[in-house]
């Protein structure tokens, strides 16, 4: 549903995107990730029609990027947030939605259905400045779907969301990706990603290092470490062992043949197994490794804590 | 380039979309701000305050004219018990008392000026001093000397043998020099023009100065609020900062319309707030020497004799031109500055420049309409509407009217595109400050 094809936007100071190619399907939740500075908002400012490429193509089903016809397709939350703080929050919602393309009707229907679900009702008199933190998350992640974008992209969704919040977000994200909406989600945080999108991209210093299925990538980077919990002591395999905790052990394999030995070990000494897993990778630490060998690992952790 | 096209954000084709999008950014700016309790405020305080104002000035005008206490010592003995009193002065002929002070003198009777008239040597007048505690007021200097003089010369044609009837006559003829506008034959009154010219002038320049500051405090909470970037993946920026420019452009002609009538039904109750005012000034009207009675009269008459028609298009024009004008620049300039408002403060130096600049040609302008400074402020765009309101009331030659107006809206024009173009990259730009030389990169490369 998306295509973007060698794009690029070059600042004065730095290639913010440089040769950017992404493809993702209809209904997908796809994850952006990246260090803050590696292009992330640049990239998604370019998709969302807020500034132009230097050079390269957007491709909206099909259709080069134009701002009146794609613009009520996408629905865009960036990372600052942004509202008018004297606006009442119902005028906002209608406002923002009416800019979006609804017609009046349209809008308030919408914004009837959307608070009604998200049990914001009783804020809608309420001015902007008087929500709190978490308050104003919610009723902008509403403006941000109340036109049923096609595009849904949100740059870090969760950051001021208590956990019962975030599971409310959570799950309408889910159920819009059912209904066939694409989501793009940006963040830094990874575990957010592995939990919620199927597919990712990591971009640093503007150009993408990584893209696939978080699966497979996880696959792709395994270092063949398996955790094992028994009740015997294993003999002979110490130079697979990188931790060992009383009879529970961390274990590293040249390949996964050699993993099945030490089971059978196990079983072969009558050990009880408690547990005996492979350990993939989580998406920080490949990232943390990759984005440290391309010497931003720094900048990285600084954003991450 | 093949984006570039499509992401114009000036687009050839006028789509009725983005025009419903303008629209709805304008209704929004107008009524958040005409909805605002300080909207309400400034528009019904500042007649309160202007009628106020100037009733209280005649108030005090006709009330604080306190009788002020002249000794006159006349050693001459030509001009006791002959000086004009007048309404505001009482005059006191005394006898010098030798060894004692003026200070005395007046202080002993709680006087007020004291005036010494020396004895003439061979019938001419030797020296006539004035005095009086921190120096005497130009106003009584100006009545006694008059009194003085006229006294002097009655005697002097009266010892020419003319008859003291005839001198009565002479005194109290007088013509009365009228004016006239070459062209539509009617009566003028520069005091009147000067005035008309003043306010007007003043009132554009402050209209441009108080809303394009509003422009600039509503671009730059947009952009701190970073509602910009909402709004932006929405419409192009250009929509946005020209919905934000006319949406301010209605408040301000709403607050001017509605000023206009509050002051007017006002003005009506100023006879009821002060009572008794009209009457002392018609008093005092008839009491100056060389006021005619009908002076609130011909005032009026002078007033009416004004092309008005000519005078509020053309406010209306200028107004509307000169807002425009600078209020592209001012919502570059809140583009480009964060949440300091300092900051603002500095930025906005080289746009309220040419504003007070324009007011400083006015004040010339008001007095030598026709000048070649005042020709040069009318004619160039960021000057004109606050100077060309100030020579309309003279009468200004049509080609020149019409070559001022084409000037300001090429200007316009000229300012719009180019604070469009600091304002799409600054409202997006966030956490540091714009330097003038990184705007004038987004000028040249965007």
């Amino acid at each position: 549903m998306l295509e973007i094809s060698h794009l690029k936007k070059y600042y004065a100071t730095q290639k913010a995107v440089d040769d950017v190619s992404l493809s993702i399907g209809k209904g997908n939740i796809f994850g952006l990730l990246g260090p803050n500075g590696a292009g992330k908002s640049s990239l998604l400012r370019m998709i969302t029609g807020i500034t132009m490429p230097d050079s390269g193509s957007i491709l909206l089903n099909g259709i080069p990027f134009n701002l009146d016809t794609h613009s009520p397709m996408i629905g865009y939350m960036p990372e600052e947030r942004g509202l008018y703080k004297k606006m009442k929050v119902g005028e906002q919602a209608l406002y923002l939605g009416q800019l979006k393309g609804l017609s009046k009707s349209e809008a308030l229907q919408k914004i009837e259905s959307w608070f009604d679900k998200l049990d914001m009702q009783s804020w809608k008199n309420k001015k902007v400045e008087d929500l709190s933190k978490g308050m104003s998350q919610k009723l902008q992640f509403v403006i941000t779907v109340m036109h049923d974008p096609q595009l849904l992209i949100l740059d870090e969704p969760f950051s001021g969301l208590d956990p019962v919040n975030s599971a409310v977000i959570k799950d309408e994200i889910h159920e819009l990706a059912k209904k066939g909406t694409t989501i793009i989600f940006s963040t830094h945080r990874m575990e957010q990603v592995e939990e919620i999108c199927r597919e990712i991209t990591l971009i640093n210093k503007g150009k993408v290092i990584l893209n696939g299925d978080v699966a497979e990538i996880r696959q792709q980077f395994k270092k063949h470490i398996f955790r094992l919990e028994t009740d015997g002591e294993l003999q002979g395999f110490d130079q697979y062992i990188i931790e060992r905790k009383d009879t529970r052990y961390m274990l590293q394999f040249p390949d996964n043949e050699d993993a099945n030995e030490v089971l059978a070990y196990c079983i072969r000494n009558h050990f009880k197994i408690m547990h005996y897993s492979e350990v993939l990778p989580s998406l920080n630490e490949i990232f943390i490794g990759l984005v440290e060998g391309d010497g931003a690992f720094r900048k990285f952790e600084s954003v991450s804590n | 380039m093949v984006l570039s096209e499509n992401l114009n954000p000036f687009p050839t084709k006028q789509s009725s979309t983005y025009m419903k999008k303008v629209w709805l950014i304008i209704q929004r700016e107008y009524l958040t701000r005409v909805r605002k309790k300080s909207f309400l405020v400034t528009t019904f305080l500042v007649p309160i305050l202007m009628v106020g104002l100037i009733s209280s000035v005649a108030f005090m005008a006709s009330k604080s004219e306190q009788k002020q206490d002249i000794a006159v010592i006349d050693e001459s003995g030509i001009f006791i018990n002959r000086m004009d009193t007048g309404s505001s002065y009482a005059i006191h002929y005394i006898k010098d008392v030798p060894g004692s002070t003026y200070t005395e003198l007046l202080e002993k009777n709680n006087w007020d000026i004291l005036v010494h008239i020396f004895p003439f040597k061979n019938g001419v007048p030797d020296s006539i001093n004035m005095y009086k505690d921190g120096g005497v007021s130009l106003n009584a200097k100006e009545f006694i000397s008059n009194d003085i003089n006229t006294i002097y010369q009655i005697r002097q044609m009266q010892d020419a043998g003319i008859d003291k009837r005839k001198i009565d006559s002479i005194n109290s003829s007088s013509i009365d020099v009228k004016s006239f506008d070459l062209k539509s034959n009617q009566e003028t009154s520069s005091e009147i023009a000067t005035m008309i010219g003043y306010v007007m002038g003043l009132l554009i320049y402050l209209v441009i100065l108080l809303y394009g500051v509003g422009v600039m405090r509503g671009v730059t909470e947009e952009k701190t609020n970073r509602i910009a970037e909402v709004i932006i993946s929405s419409v192009r920026p250009f929509q946005l900062m020209m919905g934000k420019i006319v949406g301010i452009a209605f408040v301000g002609l709403t607050q001017f319309v509605l000023w206009l009538i509050l002051t007017g039904v006002m003005q009506l109750f100023i006879p009821l707030l002060v009572p008794g005012l009209s009457g002392s000034m018609h008093a005092q009207a008839a009491n100056a020497q060389h006021v005619p009675q009908n002076e609130i009269a011909s005032l009026l008459q002078a007033l009416s004799s004004q092309n008005w028609t000519l005078i509020l298009s053309c406010f209306l024009f200028y107004f509307l031109g000169g807002y425009f004008l600078y209020a592209a620049m001012f919502a570059a300039v809140g583009s480009m500055v964060n949440e300091d408002q300092q900051e603002a403060q500095q930025m906005t130096v080289p746009i309220t420049m040419p504003i007070i600049a324009g007011l400083i040609i006015m004040s010339s302008t008001i007095k030598d309409p026709n000048s070649s400074l005042s020709v040069f402020g009318s004619m160039f765009p960021l000057t004109s509407p606050i100077v060309m309101m100030a020579r309309i009331p003279y009468g200004v030659p049509a080609w020149q009217i019409v070559l001022s107006m084409i000037f300001l809206v090429v200007g316009f024009v000229a300012m719009t595109w180019l604070g469009a173009k600091i304002y799409r990259t600054g409202i997006l730009l966030y956490g540091k400050k714009a330097s003038w030389k990184e705007v004038i990169r987004w000028i040249r490369y965007s």
